[in-house]
């Protein structure tokens, strides 16, 4: 089993599905070309037909391997022995791998397809100038609400915070505590990431309360929500967007108290044993038609600029990726809480599913 | 010439030296990928938390004291871990009443398979396993889908006049205790066919011939001979629910937080490895604690054929 | 001589058992009509078609990670099954002797610590291995899956072992049989259904594992579970079913198989 890579899976092939075609055979005879490339990322979040461009573009073997939560990958990095060279970070979490020293310094502000990058993109606060990473994909936290059953106004946190009587008893809440708690601060008219015990403690007895009304604290499925087991949930854009397409009267709303964006980023890792081959990556995922085809994948946006003509109609103008004027600014990057700040969090966040 | 006392010690220390030899593997396989890296575990929840994950190498016992104890946020006052009390014995009636529950289903079955004839029973055997050879989590969304409001079974009821109006199952503790069945089935019939294959049923023509009923004969003379494969089953049920999370979560709604859960927010979220390492272990010694227990005192009577 | 008194019969117990069937088998049938939806969904029916299961053979990661759960389960159950039935020969049918507890307790240890402690736990440990050695193949995938199984081979094996009494294996000794020639020709032939069951429980258990694997794979090592995890928060295509249908379809041929070859022996 110490057989290279490439040719581990060229045998395990040849040997295993006899049946397979000569033409199949011929895509990955030339897969073991020059290098390689081992990207670390997002289960279900890499369009393999961007793969596959890469790969034929310059020669290269590439292996995606996935994961499921950012804490799942920097706990594996930090171990060390993985052999990755990508890997795809959310904001929230950039700042730690760099100050943990995880990250190369590749200065992706220096190469060519730079120049795509939406100027909104440039000077984020996690990575100012992008020293270390380019945009992947972004999108917000918001709510998905069935507008048959509730006709009122969806933008605000109120649905799941505060009710109204016709959605009571068919909330979904999805278990990530970070967003939750980002969305239930700014209701309660704090600041994310805040350590005010006062605003907390509001926090708190507002989840506590609003608890009773949801049905579930759950993935929100589109099923769920199309078939109405659900009448509204806390749900990230893309995955709203999709619900409309399996039912029209799902709305997607980003509450006006403030919602959060996040926004993936790829970076090098420092440990990295590809390092050209993943710079001329993170160079090739900032040329427009190939951001497209990542977003055309994951149906999230990608902020490389000029990227939209490469994509499907229905997203360029999709309410859930862009979102309307007045409600543009109101929303925030998800930060990296302090960790004092993120313990009060994790006690808040048990206590209300003790 | 050594006296037969002799010859009878040594055979018999010559047979626990074998019983140590064919035990090696099982030991050291278990020890380098289960209990061995476990020794980490023991000193991570003796550290203090890193900032962002993993830990700092600075000895503490904050981990081991938030275990049971815990600083109000609010008000400062400390406290008895309620939190953590409640998931953790909300845990222990979920896996309890999931291996009773299996137990009801599972020993039925188990008997049932086991008294087909001998060329079917391998059959049988795999039908009870096939629906395992997919994934759990698929298999979860399936079930979610049979006991959905608009799913087949409200539509059975509904149309069968059963009921008037779908009934709400989803997300409520049934929902729990049918996909906790569904999924540990397996893990209570194998064991129990496994030991009632070779029931002796001359034993039940003598319960018949004394007159006994076929309850009288069920208690007094089946379950006794098939104590072993009831404790097996038990146990297997029983532990890997303890941990459970994605039945809790897909079909109950997961508003409560299971021992799983919490565990695994210590290791991701809530960035306190230490915490996580400590109620892990806390978890393992009250296990461990009653599974010794219940070797000595429970199974050990059925030790007595050697 | 006939009975017309079944004493096998206890009533209730067939239909509880057939209940147990559907109930095993309700859902997987929804499961499987679904691999066949033309829609996106895996509940909401849209017309009957073959896309899916296009879409998982020309899917190559879900091809790989079928391919390679498959090997993992099969060499795992197969390690674990082998070294529990020895286990369970070495502890059960004994006068209790020093360490039989312990190691009792032992073996059953993989059982009581929550799976995602014992991922972390292997994740730190491995990683160091791996550095150290370079070596990142599927051994250690193997040997996690192994160490876990035993516990699921082992316990049925050992419940099969006490029901067995030590007459028959103490009559052919006493005939002058060879300790191997015994074990083969009279405990093994008895341990059969225990072996079997305890093996198909380490292979399935083994399948369905997802988060000792997320930890501890390397590179490229996805199993369908961990693919299937990358879904669960985005979005779950039928894909999922079309590949279960695959395996319940090989499944199912193989038990037919392997039903007919039993029978013709016999």
């Amino acid at each position: 089993m110490t057989i290279q890579k490439g040719k581990e899976a060229t045998m395990k092939r040849s040997t295993t599905i006899a049946a397979i075609s000569a033409a199949l055979l011929a895509t990955t005879g030339l897969a073991r070309a020059d290098g390689e490339l081992n990207i670390f990322n997002w289960g279900n979040y890499t369009a393999p037909e961007m793969i596959k461009k890469f790969e034929e573009t310059y020669k290269v073997k590439v292996t995606v391997t996935d994961y499921d939560s950012n804490d799942t990958a920097i706990g594996k990095i930090r171990q060390g022995g993985h052999g990755y060279d990508i890997v795809v970070p959310s904001a929230s979490y950039v700042p730690i791998w760099i100050s943990e020293g995880l990250l190369l310094e590749s200065n992706p502000n220096q190469m060519e397809n730079f120049k795509n990058v939406d100027p909104k993109w440039v000077d984020v606060p996690f990575d100012p100038g992008r020293k270390y990473t380019v945009p992947w994909q972004w999108g917000t936290t918001g709510v998905s609400v069935d507008t048959s059953v509730y006709s009122g106004d969806i933008n605000t946190a109120a649905i799941f915070l505060d009710p109204p009587a016709e959605l009571a008893g068919k909330i979904n809440v999805v278990p990530e505590m970070a967003d939750i708690m980002h969305l239930a601060i700014k209701y309660m008219g704090g600041e994310p990431c805040t350590g005010d015990l006062e605003v907390l403690k509001k926090v708190r007895d507002k989840l506590v309360e609003a608890k009773t009304k949801w049905i579930s604290m759950n993935y929100g499925n589109i099923e769920a929500m199309a078939k109405g087991d659900y009448a509204a949930t806390v749900n990230w854009n893309g995955a709203s967007m999709r619900m409309r397409l399996e039912k029209a009267s799902i709305h997607y709303g980003y509450p006006k108290d403030g919602y959060p964006i996040w926004m993936d980023n790829a970076a090098i890792l420092k440990d990295a044993k590809n390092v050209d081959n993943a710079k001329l990556f993170l160079n090739f995922i900032m040329d427009p038609e190939n951001a497209a085809m990542i977003s055309g994948f994951a149906k999230y946006a990608n902020g490389i600029a000029g990227s939209e003509k490469f994509m499907p109609a229905e997203m360029t103008t999709a309410p859930e990726i862009v979102p309307p004027a007045e409600l543009a600014d109101k929303g925030q990057f998800m930060l990296t809480c302090a960790p004092e700040v993120q313990e009060i969090y994790t006690k808040i966040w048990t206590e209300i599913q003790k | 010439m050594a006296s037969a006392a002799e010859i009878a010690e040594k055979a018999e220390r010559d047979d626990i030296r074998n019983r140590w030899l064919l035990t090696t593997p099982a030991i050291a396989i278990i020890f380098l990928a289960g209990i061995g890296p476990l020794l980490v575990v023991v000193l991570y929840s003796f550290l203090t938390p890193g900032p962002y994950g993993d830990v700092k190498w600075e000895f503490s016992t904050g981990a081991w004291v938030g275990v049971f104890l815990q600083r109000d946020i609010f008000e400062g006052t400390l406290g008895i871990a309620d939190a953590h009390l409640s998931i953790f014995l909300r845990s222990v009636w979920l896996s309890f009443a999931t291996t009773i529950l299996t137990l009801i289903f599972g020993f039925p079955t188990a008997y049932f398979i086991a008294t087909r004839s001998e060329k079917t029973q391998a059959l049988w055997l795999f039908l009870i396993t096939i629906p395992f050879w997919t994934n759990l989590l698929i298999r979860t969304f399936a079930v979610q889908e049979v006991i959905r409001n608009e799913g087949l079974l409200n539509s059975f009821l509904v149309w069968s006049g059963i009921v008037s109006a779908p009934v709400q199952i989803l997300y409520t503790d049934w929902a729990i205790a049918l996909g906790m069945i569904y999924v540990y089935l397996p893990l209570m019939v194998l064991p129990l066919y496994a030991s009632m294959e070779k029931l002796d049923f001359r034993l039940v023509e003598a319960g018949y011939d004394l007159y006994a009923t076929r309850f009288k004969v069920l208690t007094r003379i089946v379950i006794p001979l098939v104590k072993p494969g009831v404790i097996a089953g038990s146990i297997l049920v029983f532990i890997p629910s303890l941990g459970a999370y994605v039945t809790p979560r897909v079909l109950g709604g997961g508003k409560q937080m299971m021992l799983g859960n919490l565990i695994e927010l210590q290791f991701g979220a809530g960035r306190n490895w230490p915490l996580g390492a400590a109620l892990a272990l806390t978890l393992t010694v009250i296990v461990t604690v009653a599974l010794l227990f219940y070797v000595r005192y429970v199974a050990a009577p059925e030790r007595r054929n050697g | 001589m006939a009975r017309t008194f079944a004493i096998k019969r206890q009533p209730g117990f067939a239909t509880i058992a057939m209940i147990c069937i559907a109930l095993l088998y309700i859902p997987i049938f929804t499961l499987v009509v679904y691999a066949f939806n033309e829609g996106n969904s895996v509940a909401i029916w849209k017309g009957f078609s073959l896309r899916w299961f296009h879409a998982a053979w020309n899917n190559d990661k879900v091809v790989d990670a079928s391919i390679r759960s498959v090997r993992i389960a099969s060499v795992a159950a197969l390690i674990a099954t082998v070294a529990a039935t020895m286990a369970a020969l070495a502890t059960t049918r004994t006068k209790p002797y020093r360490g039989l507890t312990f190691k009792y307790a032992f073996i059953n240890q993989p059982l009581m610590i929550p799976e995602i402690v014992t991922a972390v736990a292997l994740l730190i440990v491995f990683a160091r291995v791996k550095v150290a050695t370079g070596y990142s193949g599927l051994g250690y995938l193997i040997a996690a899956h192994t160490a876990f199984c035993i516990p699921f081979a082992y316990l049925p094996i050992r419940a099969r072992l006490e029901s067995m009494d030590l007459t028959l294996e103490t009559a052919a000794a006493d005939l002058y049989a060879k300790p191997w020639k015994v074990f083969t020709r009279v405990t093994l032939p008895l341990l059969w259904p225990g072996i079997i069951a305890g093996l198909m429980l380490a292979f399935v258990i083994s399948l369905d594992d997802v988060v000792i694997t997320e930890f501890v794979k390397s590179g490229g090592q996805d199993t369908l579970p961990t693919y299937m995890l990358g879904q669960l928060r985005r979005v779950v295509t039928p894909e999922m079913n079309a590949i279960s249908t695959v395996f319940l379809a090989i499944s199912i041929l193989i038990v037919t198989v392997f039903f007919f070859i039993s029978r013709r022996r016999t």
